[in-house]
């Protein structure tokens, strides 16, 4: 069953969490992956692996440079679940 | 009546094959993160934190290639205790050797006296020495050679544009040699090896060598990469193939002393390793930091350099991958010499 955007937003938060040592709680739909969180562009295809893996869909690289913000991410796997 | 066709006898098989000796050659000029960034736009912070290199190693003007293999391939031999006349097959897998003949291991054959040796080149971008010890494996075992000498060679530093922000500033270069000959059993094990020529657009060079021709202002080709895309196929897809290499050889990843990928860059590799699950006490090639990406050279570098350092020992196995342009790879697990 489809993941709802809560907890798509509570799973990417746990891979980011993992990824960068941030806190789950600092994962919030407005920050931005590079200026707020920090994320390079090779941590965000580590990020975006482990999403696919996670939430069973594909996300193609050249989508990536789209989500800017931690909501883009959330969005987008959420209607590419379908 | 047709008398019976001659029966053809079959060249001598061997059970294994083995490394007997490794060799390995860098570029004399240190070039520092400093020396790379203004162009770039960069720093020595991010280089380092991006790619865990701090220096690579350039040639000289008027070092080539062959020049890097010679080096290269005279320490292996030395290290196996073995001439060049005592060679049946020389490879040298590379990318920059910039003659598209002869080829440069026709051309190395001669100057470390293999000759009448066989000879020829590999191109499989930096997965060409993991493929070509495939081959001098399979030559050794099949009896179509008794001792070959592989050697993955670069002179990368002329396939650079100091502007490029993708991979030129990754780029250093070397050789690394090994001499493959028989053994009782398996020294080698067998090679996972693939393709995937969709992916070709990951990693090129910025045009064919005939637009040159066509349009003499179109410039030296270069080297250039889409960074994000190549770091998620290796670090993530490369993984598996290590995993079935390990697999192939019957081993898992708690009797390996050692792990050796392409020296493509340190986040790859930090990421293979988690992967991989590999224990912290096996050794990890890590020649990136110092001698920087050498395509080809880099899985022998590494190599010779974990045992200079005695981080490893003889008899030691070894899982190593190649992997790069094509899309290609190959892995296997070898008994160090």
């Amino acid at each position: 069953m489809a993941a709802t955007e809560q907890e798509v937003l509570a799973g990417l938060a746990e891979i980011v969490s993992e990824e960068t040592g941030l806190p789950t709680d600092a994962v919030l739909p407005e920050k931005s992956f590079t200026d707020d969180l920090d994320i390079d562009s090779l941590s965000m295809m580590t990020i975006v692996t482990h999403a696919e893996d996670k939430f069973d869909v594909r996300i193609p690289d050249d989508d990536v440079k789209n989500l800017t913000t931690v909501g883009d991410a959330v969005s987008y796997i959420t209607k590419a679940q379908g | 009546m047709t008398p019976p066709r001659a029966a053809l006898r079959l060249a001598e098989t061997s059970a294994g094959s083995r490394i007997l000796g490794i060799g390995g050659v860098r570029g004399d000029i240190v070039v520092t993160n400093d020396d790379v960034a203004g162009p770039i736009d960069s720093s020595d912070e991010w280089i380092v934190q991006r790619t865990g290199i701090r220096t690579r190693r350039y040639a000289a003007p008027g070092v080539g290639v062959v020049e890097l293999a010679e080096g290269a391939a005279r320490a292996a031999l030395d290290h196996a205790g073995l001439e060049g006349s005592d060679l049946d097959a020389v490879i040298v897998a590379t990318t920059t050797h910039w003659e598209q003949t002869p080829s440069a291991a026709a051309l190395l054959a001669h100057r470390i006296g293999a000759t009448p040796a066989s000879a020829f080149d590999v191109s499989a971008a930096c997965a060409g020495y993991t493929y070509a010890v495939a081959q001098a494996d399979a030559l050794v075992r099949a009896g179509v050679a008794r001792h070959v000498l592989v050697v993955g060679s670069e002179k990368m530093s002329e396939f650079v544009d100091p502007t490029d922000r993708s991979i030129s500033f990754l780029l250093g270069d070397g050789a690394g040699a090994v001499v493959v000959g028989p053994a009782p059993d398996a020294g080698i094990g067998p090679v996972v090896w693939g393709s995937d020529g969709g992916k070709a657009p990951a990693i090129t060079q910025t045009h064919p060598w005939n637009a040159l021709r066509d349009d003499p202002s179109a410039g030296w080709p270069t080297l250039r990469q889409d960074g994000q895309t190549v770091f998620k196929w290796a670090a993530f897809q490369m993984a598996p193939v290590a995993e079935k290499a390990l697999a192939a050889a019957g081993v898992g990843a708690h009797d390996i002393q050692a792990f050796v990928p392409h020296q493509a860059n340190m986040r790859i590799i930090d990421q293979m390793i988690k992967q991989l699950g590999l224990p912290p006490e096996v050794a990890i090639g890590r020649d990136i930091a110092e001698t920087g990406n050498t395509s080809s050279a880099s899985i022998p570098l590494a190599t010779e350099r974990l045992l200079r350092e005695g981080a490893v020992t003889s008899g030691d196995l070894a899982l190593q991958i190649g992997f790069g342009a094509g899309l290609v790879y190959a892995a296997q697990v070898v008994v160090l010499p």
